[in-house]
């Protein structure tokens, strides 16, 4: 879903910039009175993974792929402030050495997939668990969901940035970029409910960790 | 930094780059967003970088695809491994210094 340069106007860029550094801007300043000093390995540690993953492109469809976007990945090891800087990350290293997602556009990649991705996947996560965390089947339908919501819910943000940017009808991209992702999703769910499920077995305690630390506790 | 630490990054960062490593096994088709611009006659709007580093995924230089991809693989979860646990650090030195101000 990363937007190349040329597919959205100056004002959505300039707008998607303004947004996503205030957003970026106020998860830094959470993280700098919040972060365990025992999260910032596994910052860089989902980071790497994340990224290596976004290499893996699955078919979906129709001759069309998809991969993991992370945002809930990252959302419920780490909560969303620090799952936004590693997303930040991950994009502005694609943008700036892999020519993926293009340099101007990146406000908007990070708007979409760092800000609101992340935001979503933890609004879904967060309610779901209190209600069914203490089953396991209850974190893992909530891990789901949040997982393939926040990819819908990116894809439809890139979609109202490029409708306002003229490059296709609000009536055709909104339904197009839903359906594609909607399968997508099924893909992001899976793949965020394995490597949960590793790190679970592995190393329960990261799991605990969190609950402990106040970090990621409000939104 | 303690043991159990050290493990962790060690064991996550060796999955991040066995993944790596795996790249060239991905499909090959256009994602999401590129199938929708090429079904809706946008993709053509899509500028050129003004420079090229490891474009594609592939690392320059090698001709072999499957090398090349799995080079720029590993640099690129190398790199974003380490920008990120620097940033990280960095916030968590900031806030060692509020506290003892």
């Amino acid at each position: 879903m990363h937007i190349p340069d040329g597919f959205l106007n100056p004002a959505t860029l300039a707008t998607a910039w303004a947004a996503s550094s205030g957003a970026v801007g106020y998860g830094v300043h959470r993280l700098r009175r919040e972060l365990d000093e025992r999260q910032v390995p596994l910052m860089g540690v989902t980071a790497a993974f994340i990224f290596a993953a976004q290499m893996m492109n699955f078919t979906v469809a129709g001759g069309t792929s998809g991969h993991l976007l992370g945002g809930a990945l990252a959302a419920i090891l780490l909560g969303p402030w620090a799952a936004m800087l590693v997303l930040t990350s991950v994009l502005t290293v694609q943008a700036l050495v892999f020519q993926d997602g293009g340099l101007l556009a990146l406000g908007a990649n990070i708007w979409n997939m760092a800000v609101i991705g992340v935001l979503v996947a933890w609004a879904v996560y967060r309610p779901l668990a209190r209600l069914w965390g203490q089953k396991t089947w209850g974190r893992a339908v909530a891990t789901f969901l949040s997982a393939w919501a926040s990819v819908v819910v990116a894809s439809l943000m890139a979609s109202v940035e490029l409708a306002v940017s003229g490059a296709s009808p609000w009536g055709v991209v909104l339904p197009a970029m839903g359906g594609v992702h909607a399968l997508i999703g099924i893909g992001e769910g899976v793949i965020t409910l394995a490597a949960l499920a590793l790190v679970r077995v592995a190393r329960p305690d990261l799991f605990l960790r969190r609950r402990t630390s106040h970090v990621g506790g409000g939104l | 930094m303690k043991a159990s630490s050290r493990r962790l990054w060690i064991a996550g960062l060796s999955i991040a780059l066995l993944v790596a490593l795996l790249s060239p096994l991905a499909s090959p088709h256009p994602d999401g967003l590129e199938r929708v611009a090429e079904d809706q006659g946008f993709l053509e709007r899509a500028a050129d970088a003004p420079y090229h580093l490891i474009a594609d995924y592939l690392f320059p230089g090698i001709s072999n695809e499957a090398a090349a991809t799995i080079l720029a693989g590993i640099v690129g979860t190398l790199l974003v491994f380490g920008i990120t646990w620097g940033l990280a650090a960095a916030l968590r030195r900031r806030q060692d210094a509020q506290k003892r101000a």
